[in-house]
């Protein structure tokens, strides 16, 4: 095996529930490439499809990152399944995207909603590098559903773990984990949110009277990540840009989140067959 | 023999064999299906071997034309082969994919009476042999200790990537797909240039020992200024083409139901998407269908699209059917096909259906005013002529910008187009760091980036003090091989 190369071996993974899932995956060279922010393009078999997934956590000297993963279709569901230690992904790409902006912030809020909670990671763990005081905002839907929340503690000044159904932590959305900070904390400079668009919408409306800058990761759909396709344009303050190439971070309050959240609907009766047919010959070898 | 006079010759142009256009209109397979030995030896008939071949000049890479036509009519494939070889490492795609109406067959001498040569159809004829019969020319390589990256796998990279082993150089080229062959595999579809066609060039490669790293995304996985610092290249050669769709820039064109024909053709070639759901990528398909744009990708878009099974297929392009872009060959091919034409035509807004997607394009006629810049006739919109065309999917296809991502995570020096800045000899703004292809001058040929990723050998050669093995083309023959191939050995691959 040379330098360049890796067979993106699994080598270890943790389910945080029924739905999501972490893999570690060597790769030694992307281990010491990647910075906060950046994702990977992962095709997990031949007929696979490329799809884009947040380097969760780095670590150069064990030669490896961390994905975090939502089953929520047809690949992912798969690489549920078949994602076990020992096996090999069919192909990593990356990291791809522009690194988040490390600003001089001295005091950050990070958000994290559901899976957001894990691409957010890398960006809180800089910032406490880089001398911030950091604040952690994790939202989950239900208390089975927390994951990360000891690793978040050991890197933030303050955490607050907010569920939808109130099973633990705050009661409520992690808007609401937002203004509590705010209460206690008038000298916010930035804030940091990651998590479905819907989240990251509420968020930015959160802070836009306050006028705090808030930096967003978008997830549009995208194909081959490296600014060919222009299937992963967004709209930002009128301009269209790439998220694969130009982001995926943009300043949240230039973004037009309605435009992203239709995208996002695109390929949504092939996503449905694909993931129906998957699971029907699915159950149908389990039998 | 006798010489040939215009007169003497086939007057017609030996005719090649197509599938029918409505069969193939609904499948991938290839459209022309070349020349047998009886048709090649037939059109070889018609060229005069002109004392100053004006072919030669118009090949972007200087094929020695006459030379490799007058071995076919003598029966030595092999020897057409080893001709043509000699400057251009991939006969069975430029025999394909040129715009030879435009480079060797635009200036043949019989063009100005009769139908020019065949020329491409001839050099598709050897080169299609060569692989089937495993032919490859393996030179005698003596290594050097330089190491030399290649980033981008398309034409221009293999190009140079193969000039650059057979210098005897250790070659390492960079891939950021899963796949090697850069446009040719994602880009251009089947029924057009095979994938099977594709690979077996690439593998001629590897028999040069020049290796293949997919899944790589230099800039990010490492930088071009790591290579030369850390990981030990004595030089490098940046071809990673245009990329970068320009948008159509017109209101609703973020709707759903918009895109690339990069992405459309991407997802159709590269990720097999025409067999979804057997393999995992969507492919967004419409029942009527608008590509915008008339070059090769407005071409390919609109003929994936019909074999794909929409009902209607409509081209709009804003000039007139004289000056668009694509091969005419391919045109002719969609005009079988059962593609609409719209000439003179240009897109003003896509028109949202109320739940985001497409419902319909409108269009405003144009005509053709005075020359512009570039000697076109420069179209200018007719007052009060808009209509509107129903379509559930706009296509666009107007051309590529720069991909900014070397330019992001490098010093090289980018002129004001985001495109990469080289000199008369292809160096960058960093010594030892070359470039040629679409990534220097923004779209155009394959042959063109062939031509660029030798040129740059040549200079990256001579950088690192690496003796050319014979500089100029020579018409000497020693036992009857081409002197300046002297230095190869023939083989026949298992
Ligand atoms: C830059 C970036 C980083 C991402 N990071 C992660 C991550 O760390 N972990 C993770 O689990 N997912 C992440 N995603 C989303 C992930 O790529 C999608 O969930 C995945 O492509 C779905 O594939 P599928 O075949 O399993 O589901 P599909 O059947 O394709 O889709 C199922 C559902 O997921 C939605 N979806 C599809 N593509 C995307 C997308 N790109 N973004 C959001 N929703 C999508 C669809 O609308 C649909 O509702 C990221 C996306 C981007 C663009
Ligand atoms: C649909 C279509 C049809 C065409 N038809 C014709 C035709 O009929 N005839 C003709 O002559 N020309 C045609 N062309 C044009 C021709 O294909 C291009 O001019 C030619 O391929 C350019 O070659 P290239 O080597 O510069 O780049 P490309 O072929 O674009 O290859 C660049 C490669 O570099 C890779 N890459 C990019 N960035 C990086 C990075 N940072 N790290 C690693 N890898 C990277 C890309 O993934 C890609 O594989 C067509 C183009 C298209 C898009
Ligand atoms: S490479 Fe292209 S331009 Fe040159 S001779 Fe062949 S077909 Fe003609
Ligand atoms: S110009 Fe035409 S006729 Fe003359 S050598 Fe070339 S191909 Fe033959
Ligand atoms: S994913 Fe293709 S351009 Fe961004």
């Amino acid at each position: 095996m040379n330098e360049f190369h890796s067979d993106f071996e699994i080598v270890a993974r943790e389910d945080f529930s029924d739905v999501t899932f972490m893999l570690e995956v060597r790769h030694p060279m992307m281990a010491r490439a990647a910075k906060p922010g950046q994702f990977v393009i992962v095709t997990s078999h031949p007929d696979g499809e490329r799809i884009p997934l947040t380097i969760a956590d780095f670590d150069a000297a064990r030669g490896t990152i961390t994905l975090v993963i939502q089953a929520v279709g047809k690949t992912t569901l798969e690489m549920k399944e078949t994602c076990r230690v020992g096996t090999h992904l069919y192909g990593l790409a990356g990291p791809m995207g522009i690194p988040s902006h490390l600003g001089n912030s001295k005091k950050v809020i990070c958000v994290g909603g559901g899976l957001g909670v894990a691409p957010v990671y890398p960006q809180a763990r800089a910032l406490k590098e880089s001398g911030a005081y950091v604040i952690g905002v994790l939202g989950f839907r239900t208390k089975d559903l927390i994951f990360w929340d000891e690793k978040f503690r050991n890197i933030c000044d303050e955490l607050i773990v907010c569920t939808d159904d109130g099973s633990a932590g705050l009661h409520g959305f992690v808007t609401d984990g937002i203004r509590k900070a705010l209460e206690v904390h008038d000298d916010i400079d930035e804030v940091v949110a990651i998590g479905p668009p819907m989240m990251m919408k509420a968020c930015c409306d959160a802070t836009r009277e306050a006028g705090i800058k808030t930096m967003v990761s978008l997830n549009p759909i995208m194909v081959d990540g490296t600014g060919m396709c222009g299937g992963c344009r967004v709209k930002v303050g009128e301009i269209v840009k790439f998220a694969c190439v130009d982001g995926p971070d943009f300043d949240g309050h230039q973004v037009d989140f309605d435009d992203l959240m239709v995208r996002l609907r695109r390929y949504k009766e092939e996503e449905a067959a694909a993931t129906k047919r998957w699971s029907e010959t699915c159950r149908m070898t389990q039998v | 023999m006798k010489k040939r006079t215009v007169r003497s010759i086939p007057q017609q142009r030996t005719p090649v064999r197509e599938l029918d256009p409505v069969v193939r209109s609904r499948n991938f397979e290839e459209v022309n299906c070349g020349y047998d030995e009886q048709e090649a030896l037939l059109e070889s008939q018609r060229c005069l071997f002109c004392p100053e071949p004006k072919c030669i000049a118009g090949c972007p890479v200087n094929i020695n034309i006459p030379a490799f036509i007058e071995k076919i009519g003598a029966k030595d494939y092999r020897g057409a082969y080893d001709v043509i070889t000699g400057t251009n490492l991939l006969p069975a795609v430029c025999g394909r994919v040129c715009p030879q109406e435009n480079q060797c067959e635009g200036v043949c001498v019989v063009g100005e009476t009769l139908e020019p040569v065949a020329i491409g159809r001839l050099e598709r004829f050897v080169g299609d042999l060569a692989i089937a019969n495993g032919w490859v020319n393996r030179p005698y390589i003596e290594p050097t200790d330089f190491k030399v990256g290649v980033v981008g796998s398309g034409p221009a990279g293999m190009a140079c990537a193969a000039d650059m082993a057979k210098a005897g150089c250790e070659v390492t080229v960079f891939e950021a797909f899963h796949e090697a062959g850069g446009v040719l595999r994602y880009g251009i579809p089947d029924f057009r240039l095979p994938n099977s066609v594709v690979d077996a060039e690439i593998d001629k490669l590897r028999e040069l020992g020049v290796k293949f790293e997919v899944n790589t995304l230099v800039g990010r996985l490492f930088t071009i200024e790591q290579m030369l610092d850390e990981l030990g290249f004595s030089a490098v050669f940046i071809g990673t083409g245009a990329g970068y769709p320009a948008l159509l820039g017109i209101p609703g064109d973020s709707l759903n139901g918009v895109l690339s024909a990069n992405e459309l053709l991407t997802r159709c070639n590269l990720m097999k998407a025409r067999d979804f759901p057997n393999v995992d990528t969507p492919l967004p398909l419409g029942k009527h269908v608008v590509v915008v744009g008339a070059g090769n990708t407005a071409m390919d878009a609109l003929r994936v699209t019909k074999r794909l099974g929409a009902e209607s297929v409509a081209c709009v392009y804003r000039r007139s059917k004289t000056e668009c872009p694509a091969r005419a060959e391919e045109v002719h091919h969609a005009e079988q096909e059962g593609i609409e034409f719209h000439w003179l035509t240009n897109p003003v807004e896509v028109i949202d259906d109320g739940s985001g997607s497409v419902a319909a394009i409108r269009c405003i006629r144009m005509e053709l005013g005075e020359p512009d810049d570039s000697g076109r006739r420069r179209p200018v919109p007719v007052p009060g002529s808009e209509f509107e065309i129903e379509t559930d999917q706009v296509v666009f296809a107007i051309g590529t910008n720069a991909n900014p991502i070397i330019g992001q995570t490098s010093k090289l020096k980018l002129n004001k187009w985001g495109y990469l800045e080289t000199d008369a000899n292809l160096m960058t703004s960093i010594a030892g760091v070359f470039a040629g292809g679409d990534i220097v001058t923004g779209a155009a040929t394959v042959i063109e980036a062939m031509g660029a990723g030798r040129r740059a050998a040549r200079s990256m050669k001579r950088y690192l003090g690496l003796r050319e093995a014979i500089e100029e083309p020579s018409s000497e023959t020693i036992f009857g091989i081409d002197a300046r191939e002297h230095n190869f050995v023939r083989v026949k691959a298992a």
